[in-house]
C-alpha cells in the first residue's frame, strides 16, 4: 500500500486542460489567427457593403480600358490610346528606372564618403562628415523640393540653354544629350561586353585554383579589365566604329533629338542618391571600423601588401556587417522613390492616383500599389539575402 | 507641406476608411445627409485649395469666393444661418474619395459634369454653376497665336481632371505631339508654368483667367488662346442614394438663379416680400408649402438670397465686373439675356 502511494505521488499527472501549458498554447495560437481572420473578413466584407451602397464601380475590368491621359516620359512606347494597364506598366518601369539607377549611384557615393570619412587627410574626412550630417538630417521631400527648384528656377528656358559639353544641353526642360545614331553594331558591342564579363569570372576561378595548386598568381584585375574593356572595343572596331551621334537640336519649342532626362526625373534621382549616400557612407565606415585593426596586422604580417589587405582581409569581413543594413537602404530608395508625385515625375504611385481619380477606383489602385511595392522589396530583399549568404561568416 | 503629405495618403485613409465602415457607416435612407447636418449643428464644402475668384482662403483661413458662396446659400437655406458650413480644401485628385467617404457632403469646387463621373463614381450632380470651356495659357514672348502651333510643346496640367484627358484628346485629334508635366498641387502647377518649366498651363478658362491675374508678375506678359477645346459644365457634385439631400441642393441653386430673373436681390428681398406675383410669393416662403417639400422652413429661399444674394450678385461679386478677374457672364448669363442659366420653375 505504501509503494502503491509513493508511485501515486511521483507520477507526473496530466494537468486540468486549462491549466496544461501546451493544450493552452494551442489554444493560444487558434484564437489568435481566428482574431486575425476574422479582423480580415470583417473588412473585406464591410468594403464590399459600403461600395456596393454608394454605387462605386468595382473589379479590374478598368485595367482594359483607354487611360486616355498623356504620361510625360516613359521607357516603353504609350500614347494616350493605351490602356490603364499599359499606363500602370509605364509608372513601374519608369519606378524601376530611377530606384535601379538610385541604387547603383547611392552605393558608389555612398561607398566613397564611408571611406572618405576613414581617410587619413583631414580636409576629405572633414568634407566627407559634412556631407554626411547634413544631407542626412534634412527631410527627402525638402531636398527633392530644393533640386527641382533649382534646376527649374536656375536653368534658363529651351531657348537661351547652357551648352555644358558640346552637343549637351541644360535647360530647365531638363538635359539633353547627343546619343550614337542607333546602329547594329551596338548589338554586338553590348554583346561583346556581356561576354567579357563571362569570361572574366571565368578566368578568376581558374586563376584561383592554379593559385591553389601551384601557388603562382595571376593579375586576374588586368586580365578581366583587358577582357570587359577589350572585347567590345574590338567588336566596335570591328563593326565599322560607326561614331555618327545623333545631336539635340532647338526645334519649335524643344529640343529634338538626342535623349533628355527631365528636371523631375533629375531632381528625384539626384535627391534620393544624396539623401541614402549619407546613409550608406555610414554603413560602410561601421563595416570597415567593425574589423579589428589585429586583423590588418596579421595580414600585414603574412606579408600582404595594402590592396591586398583591403580586398583579401579587411573587405570580407566588413561585407558581413555591410550588407544586413545596405539592403534596408536598397529598400528604403525604392520606396522613397514614390516622392516622385511631389515633383510631378511619373512615377508608379502618381499614374495609379491619376487612374483613381479617372476611374474612382481608389481601393483597387491603392491594392496595386501596395502589390507592387511588396514584390519590389521583396525581390530586392532576397537578392541581398542570397549575397549575404555568399559573404556570411561560414562557421565550420 | 503638410496638405501635400496629407494629399499623398488621403487616397489611402479613404480606402481604409471604406474599409473599417467609419466613412458613412449608414444605410440609404431618406435623407441622411440633411439629418447628420441638421444633428450636427453643419456640413462640410468641399472646394479648391486656392483658386482666386472660385474659393481662396484669406490670411485667416477664412473662405470666399464663387463655390464658397453656393455652399453659404445652402447653408442659409437650411440653418437661416450661412456659416454653418465647414470647408475642406481638396485637390482635384483627392476630392471624389473625399465626398465619397463622407469627409465633406458636397463638392463644390469647378467639377465637370460628365458621364463616367455620374455612373462610375457613385455621384450626383446638382444643376451646373458656371458654364467654362478648356483653353491654354502662354507666354506672349513665344510667338503663339493659335492652340494650333502647339506642336512640341511641354504642357503643365493638373493630374486627375477633365483637362489632362481633353489634353491628351485635342492633342490626338490634331496628331500633334506633347509633353505633359503634371503636378497634384495647384500652387506647385502653377508656379512650374511661370517659372518656364512649360510652354503652356492649360486649365479651364476661367482658371486660367484667375491664375493670370492674381499669380503673373505682370498679367499682360501672357496670353489665353482664342481656342476653347471643351465644353465644361462645372457643377456641384454630392453622393448617389440621398434624394433628399439632392433636391435641396438643386432647388437652392435654382433659388439664386430664380431670385436673379426675378428681380430679387440681397438689398430688396425685404421689400420683395409685400410683392404681388404669386411666383415671388411661392419663392419667398409667402406662400407656404415649398420649403416643407424639401423638408426646410419655408423661408429657405429668402434666407439664401437675404443672406449671401442672387446668382447674378454671387457672380459678379467674385468673378464678375466686381472682382479682379472681370468675367463677362457669357454663358452664364440668364437664358433670358442670350445665357444658358435657366432655372427650373418653382412650383
Amino acid at each position: 500500500m505504501a509503494s502503491e502511494d509513493a508511485s501515486l505521488s511521483i507520477a507526473p499527472t496530466r494537468p486540468v486542460p486549462w491549466r496544461d501549458p501546451k493544450i493552452r498554447a494551442i489554444a493560444y495560437q487558434i484564437a489568435f489567427v481566428a482574431v486575425v481572420a476574422g479582423f480580415i473578413a470583417f473588412l473585406v466584407h464591410n468594403t464590399l457593403a459600403n461600395i456596393g451602397r454608394q454605387n462605386i464601380a468595382t473589379g479590374w475590368g478598368f485595367l482594359d480600358r483607354e487611360a486616355a491621359f498623356g504620361i510625360g516620359e516613359s521607357l516603353i512606347s504609350y500614347s494616350p490610346a493605351d490602356t490603364y494597364a499599359r499606363a500602370f506598366l509605364v509608372g513601374l518601369t519608369n519606378t524601376l528606372h530611377v530606384a535601379v539607377l538610385g541604387i547603383i549611384f547611392a552605393t558608389i557615393l555612398g561607398t566613397l564618403m564611408g571611406l572618405a570619412r576613414l581617410s587619413s587627410n583631414w580636409l576629405v574626412r572633414k568634407l566627407a562628415q559634412v556631407y554626411v550630417e547634413t544631407f542626412r538630417n534634412i527631410p527627402l521631400l525638402l531636398q527633392l523640393f530644393f533640386w527641382w527648384g533649382l534646376l527649374n528656377k536656375m536653368a534658363p528656358g529651351p531657348r537661351q540653354a547652357w551648352e555644358i559639353l558640346p552637343g549637351v544641353f541644360v535647360s530647365n526642360r531638363g538635359i539633353v544629350y547627343p546619343v550614337p545614331v542607333a546602329s547594329p553594331a551596338y548589338k554586338w558591342v553590348g554583346l561583346a561586353f556581356v561576354i567579357g564579363i563571362v569570361l572574366s569570372f571565368i578566368a578568376k576561378k581558374w586563376a584561383t585554383r592554379r593559385q591553389m595548386a601551384t601557388g603562382q598568381q595571376l593579375p586576374t584585375g588586368w586580365i578581366a579589365l583587358g577582357l570587359i574593356v577589350g572585347l567590345p572595343a574590338i567588336a566596335f572596331m570591328v563593326a565599322g566604329a560607326p561614331l555618327a551621334l545623333d545631336v539635340p537640336a532647338l526645334k519649335g519649342f524643344n529640343f529634338a533629338g538626342g535623349d533628355a532626362m527631365s528636371p523631375e526625373f533629375a531632381a528625384l534621382l539626384i535627391g534620393l542618391v544624396v539623401y541614402t549616400g549619407t546613409f550608406i557612407a555610414e554603413i560602410v565606415r561601421a563595416g570597415i571600423l567593425a574589423v579589428a585593426w589585429g586583423q590588418s596586422e596579421a595580414a600585414m604580417a603574412l606579408g600582404l601588401r595594402g590592396g591586398q589587405r583591403m580586398r583579401l582581409v579587411v573587405l570580407p569581413q566588413a561585407l558581413r556587417v555591410i550588407i544586413p543594413p545596405m539592403t534596408s537602404q536598397y529598400l528604403a530608395i525604392t520606396k522613397n522613390s514614390s516622392l516622385a508625385v511631389a515633383i510631378g515625375f511619373p512615377d508608379l504611385v502618381s499614374i495609379a492616383n491619376t487612374t483613381m481619380n479617372q476611374t474612382g477606383q481608389a481601393i483597387e489602385g491603392i491594392v496595386m500599389i501596395m502589390t507592387v511595392y511588396l514584390f519590389i522589396s521583396l525581390a530586392i530583399s532576397l537578392g541581398m539575402n542570397l549575397y549575404n549568404r555568399a559573404v556570411a561568416l561560414v562557421e565550420r | 507641406m503638410r496638405t501635400l503629405i496629407a494629399g499623398r495618403w488621403a487616397a489611402l485613409a479613404i480606402a481604409v476608411a471604406l474599409m473599417t465602415g467609419l466613412g458613412t457607416a449608414r444605410p440609404a435612407q431618406a435623407g441622411p445627409t440633411l439629418d447628420k447636418a441638421k444633428q450636427a449643428g453643419g456640413f462640410s464644402c468641399g472646394v479648391q485649395t486656392g483658386l482666386v475668384g472660385f474659393a481662396q482662403p484669406d490670411s485667416s483661413g477664412v473662405y470666399s469666393g464663387f463655390n464658397v458662396d453656393i455652399c453659404k446659400a445652402l447653408s442659409a437655406a437650411i440653418f437661416g444661418d450661412p456659416g454653418k458650413v465647414k470647408f475642406v480644401p481638396l485637390t482635384a485628385q483627392q476630392r471624389f474619395t473625399a465626398l465619397q467617404s463622407g469627409e465633406v457632403d458636397i463638392l463644390s469646387n469647378n467639377t465637370t459634369w460628365t458621364l463616367q463621373r455620374d455612373t462610375e463614381l457613385g455621384l450626383n450632380f446638382a444643376p451646373v454653376v458656371f458654364f467654362d470651356g478648356q483653353g491654354f495659357m502662354v507666354a506672349k514672348k513665344l510667338g503663339v497665336k493659335s492652340a494650333k502651333e502647339l506642336n512640341g510643346a511641354t504642357v503643365c496640367v493638373s493630374p486627375g481632371t477633365t483637362t489632362e484627358l481633353n489634353l491628351a484628346d485635342y492633342f490626338r485629334a490634331n496628331k500633334m505631339e506633347y509633353k505633359p508635366v503634371v503636378i497634384e498641387k495647384l500652387d506647385e502647377v502653377v508656379s512650374a508654368f511661370f517659372d518656364g518649366r512649360c510652354d503652356v498651363y492649360t486649365t479651364d478658362s476661367s482658371g486660367l483667367a484667375a491664375v493670370r491675374v492674381s499669380r503673373a508678375s505682370n498679367p499682360d506678359d501672357y496670353l489665353i488662346l482664342p481656342e476653347r477645346i471643351s465644353k465644361e459644365p462645372l457643377a456641384p457634385a454630392i453622393r448617389q442614394g440621398d434624394e433628399q439631400w439632392h433636391d435641396i441642393v438643386d432647388w437652392v441653386i435654382y433659388a439664386l438663379m430664380q431670385a436673379e430673373e426675378s428681380g430679387i436681390t440681397k438689398a430688396n428681398v425685404d421689400d420683395m416680400m409685400k410683392s404681388d406675383d404669386p411666383s415671388i410669393k411661392r419663392l419667398l416662403g409667402v406662400t407656404p408649402g415649398m420649403g416643407k417639400n424639401l423638408g426646410l422652413d419655408d423661408n429657405w429661399a429668402y434666407n439664401a438670397i437675404k443672406m449671401v444674394g442672387n446668382y447674378g450678385e454671387i457672380f459678379d461679386r467674385n468673378l464678375g465686373a466686381g472682382s479682379t478677374l472681370k468675367l463677362d457672364r457669357g454663358l452664364n448669363a440668364l437664358w433670358t439675356k442670350g445665357g444658358l442659366i435657366y432655372p427650373m420653375p418653382i412650383r
